[in-house]
């Protein structure tokens, strides 16, 4: 008998559904559950109200991320919300048996980012974490999703959620992409051109040339905006390279298991003729550095364009919301984006904190300094062992002598929970995933963009292309 | 879940339309580590004078003698009426949770907001639609007599007044089902333990280094 081709997305699911109910939901198993401080204590209180304990502690892996300081961490938290945040994890994980990374390990880091470092993110798992962007982990042909508290909980107690099954689509970026492309250029075109809604009710799977050029961690930073572009899931085909990342990290399989889970892992592709619900195809050659100009990421041009101009808007809704954006960014319509400047810069966040991105900011940083206008450029690397690898490499130093600030590992200013933060006004370039009114600071302006454009940014003081420095 | 069938209780109304989650938990308090523990901000910016924080002791807190439910005639109540569109805005499980830390069993009102209200069945609460017109009444009533008390019978349907008039309310039989029962949806995933474990012992057999 003939089987139907199915899609990466098809076999990932169907490999986890429990049992399926008369309503169409599945009773989805749950391989990975990662775990902060943010979204999981009432889920913790939850279990022990109701006298439960988690399904498999094994499947858990937590780690404090968004609140923890990036500097001065052997003084403690100072923010004491923030720190009985951190510590109710550190307790609940003693209490339940779970494992974490506490701030001081030096395994500790943004929950997206110690997941792969870890091999605690495998091909062919689910995973979810109470954090919209764990999406980043489908780069390692996983099927990886963000959910909510009450789900935190429902995970910890059962080891599996109930769902309803998303549309497949594919988003093939096809051909090569120029020198100066990087992934996070890649995947703001895509989300300039299908829009913050496009992926709304889909499981995206990324392919195409381009794709399969990048390195994991690239495909990290493509899959982790995702939830971006509004699908909840997004992945990547299994092939050699992610079998080669995957190999030897802690909680990866070894000796005979490994062997095992590596012919298992071959089948992580759609096959040929498996259907997809939409197709997108995007020309790699024609995608150039991406900057965003508004508060929204579908809001994005080439770093060599100018800011639109609402009043070329045939929408009158869309004219509406790119003028409030302008507003909100304090720009002018047809202004070329090389004539904004920039008064901080971050560089980190769970789309680009990982060595491979460091390594590109650092290579545009080498032998310049920051300029004069900037009065904060910050480089926050995803994890402790990213920060003991990139200081092996000698890219601290490369940062500090350039006049960057190189902090400890966490969330901080991608979303300014801890004391990072813009002030109001303030004009950002940023290598984080969301551009939002308020995100990185009340008031705050945040434009988006790769680690090496970021580092450019604070070099020259004003966005440039980063190969033209 | 707290199993919910019957509850005979002291009512309070708090007579708003569009009551948002904001005011029902304003939003300093989503730092907060707990599920529990949100009672004493329920409705923080108008229950107190002063701008409420997490972390402060809310005894020591000026109260504001204008809002309904610091009146002496309110306390303990565990009945709350309300108005048109009750917790519309975000989707913060937060603002169940602090109807429900506070002692709010029972929501009564003409309408409410979408996920607020699955948010409730999900959290123990029985939130009840009754008719803007019977609304005007029990308000009426609850008004003019001090201690005034409402049984409420789940697997009945019924909204009993002191004199005995009977009012019916509809609910999802599935809902009424996992209220009656105290079923969670982590009650309800439970009842399929069998088949968690058989699935985990098949999958353990085709990809055993996910169990080792
Ligand atoms: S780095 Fe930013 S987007 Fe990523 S998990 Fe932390 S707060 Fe969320």
């Amino acid at each position: 008998m003939a089987t139907t081709p199915k899609t990466l997305y098809d076999k990932l699911w169907d490999a986890h559904v429990v049992r399926r109910q008369d309503d169409g939901t599945a009773l989805l198993y749950i391989d990975r559950h990662l775990v902060h401080e943010v979204t999981s204590p009432q889920a913790f209180e939850g279990l022990r109200l109701a006298g439960r304990k988690p399904w498999r502690v094994q499947a858990n892996l937590a780690v404090p991320d968004h609140n923890v300081p990036t500097t001065h961490r052997d003084q403690g938290i100072q923010d004491p919300v923030s720190r009985l945040q951190v510590e109710t994890l550190d307790d609940n994980c003693a209490e339940f048996g779970i494992t974490e990374y506490p701030m001081n390990d030096i395994r500790q880091g943004i929950v997206h980012v110690i997941g792969p470092e870890q091999g605690a993110t495998l091909p062919g798992m689910t995973l979810v974490c109470g954090d919209s962007h764990t999406s980043t982990h489908g780069a390692l042909g996983a099927l990886a999703f963000g959910i909510g508290t009450s789900e935190v909980e429902h995970v910890l107690a059962t080891q599996c959620l109930l769902q309803k099954k998303s549309k497949n689509m594919l988003v093939q970026v096809n051909g090569k992409t120029a020198t100066g492309v990087t992934a996070k250029d890649i995947v703001l075109a895509v989300i300039g051109q299908i829009g913050t809604a496009g992926g709304t009710g889909y499981a995206i799977e990324f392919g195409g040339e381009a794709i399969r050029d990048l390195s994991i961690e690239g495909r990290m930073s493509v899959c982790n905006m995702a939830i971006e572009a509004g699908a909840r899931a997004g992945m990547v085909a299994v092939d050699d390279k992610t079998i080669a990342y995957v190999k030897g990290r802690p909680f990866a399989p070894q000796g005979e298991l490994w062997d095992q889970a590596v012919a298992a892992w071959q089948h992580l592709h759609s096959d040929p003729d498996a259907h997809f619900d939409r197709v997108v195809n995007i020309d790699a050659a024609a995608i150039k550095p991406q900057v965003t100009w508004g508060t929204s990421p579908e809001m994005v041009v080439a770093v060599d364009a100018k800011v639109p101009d609402p009043d070329q808007e045939a929408n009158p809704t869309k004219a509406e919301g790119m003028r409030k954006a302008l507003d909100y960014m304090g720009l002018q319509a047809n202004t070329p984006i090389t004539d904004i400047s920039v008064d901080k810069v971050f560089i980190g966040s769970c789309t680009n904190s990982r060595i491979e991105d460091l390594r590109a900011a650092a290579a545009v940083a080498k032998g310049h300094k920051v300029a004069d206008n900037v009065k904060l450029a910050m480089v926050v690397p995803g994890s402790g062992l990213v920060k003991q690898q990139a200081e092996q490499e000698g890219l601290d130093k490369i940062f500090l002598d350039a006049g960057f600030e190189w902090r400890e590992p966490g969330c901080s200013m991608c979303l300014a929970m801890n004391a990072d933060r813009l002030e109001p006004g303030e004009r950002c370039a940023s290598t984080s995933n969301r551009n939002f009114e308020g995100r990185q600071g009340q008031g705050g302006r945040t434009h988006l963009v790769s680690p090496a454009m970021a580092a450019a940014a604070a070099i020259k003081g004003h966005f440039i292309d980063a190969s033209k420095l | 879940m707290e199993k919910f069938d019957t509850l005979t209780a002291l009512v309070a109304p708090l007579d708003r339309s569009n009551v948002d989650t904001d005011a029902i938990i304003p939003k300093q308090f989503l730092k907060s580590i707990k599920r529990s523990g949100f009672g004493p901000n329920l409705f923080d910016a108008w229950r107190y004078l002063d701008h409420g924080e997490p972390g402060m002791d809310n005894r020591k807190r000026p109260l504001n003698p204008d809002f309904v439910l610091n009146q002496p005639r309110y306390q303990g109540a565990r009945i709350l009426l309300a108005r048109e569109n009750f917790g519309c805005g975000s989707s913060r499980e937060h603002a169940p949770w602090a109807l429900l830390d506070y002692g709010f069993r029972v929501i009564i009102a003409p309408s409410f907001a979408d996920i607020f209200f699955n948010n409730c069945f999900k959290n123990g609460i029985l939130p009840i639609v009754v008719p803007s017109s019977q609304m005007d009444e029990l308000f009426r009533q609850t008004l003019a007599q001090e201690g005034y008390q409402l049984t409420v019978d789940l697997n009945a349907q019924t909204v009993t007044k002191p004199s005995g008039e009977v009012l019916s309310f509809e609910v999802d039989a599935f809902r009424k089902h996992c209220l009656l029962n105290g079923l969670d949806d982590i009650g309800l995933t439970l009842q399929h333990v069998d088949d968690i474990k058989a699935y985990e012992a098949s999958r353990a057999k085709e990809a055993p280094w996910l169990f080792h």
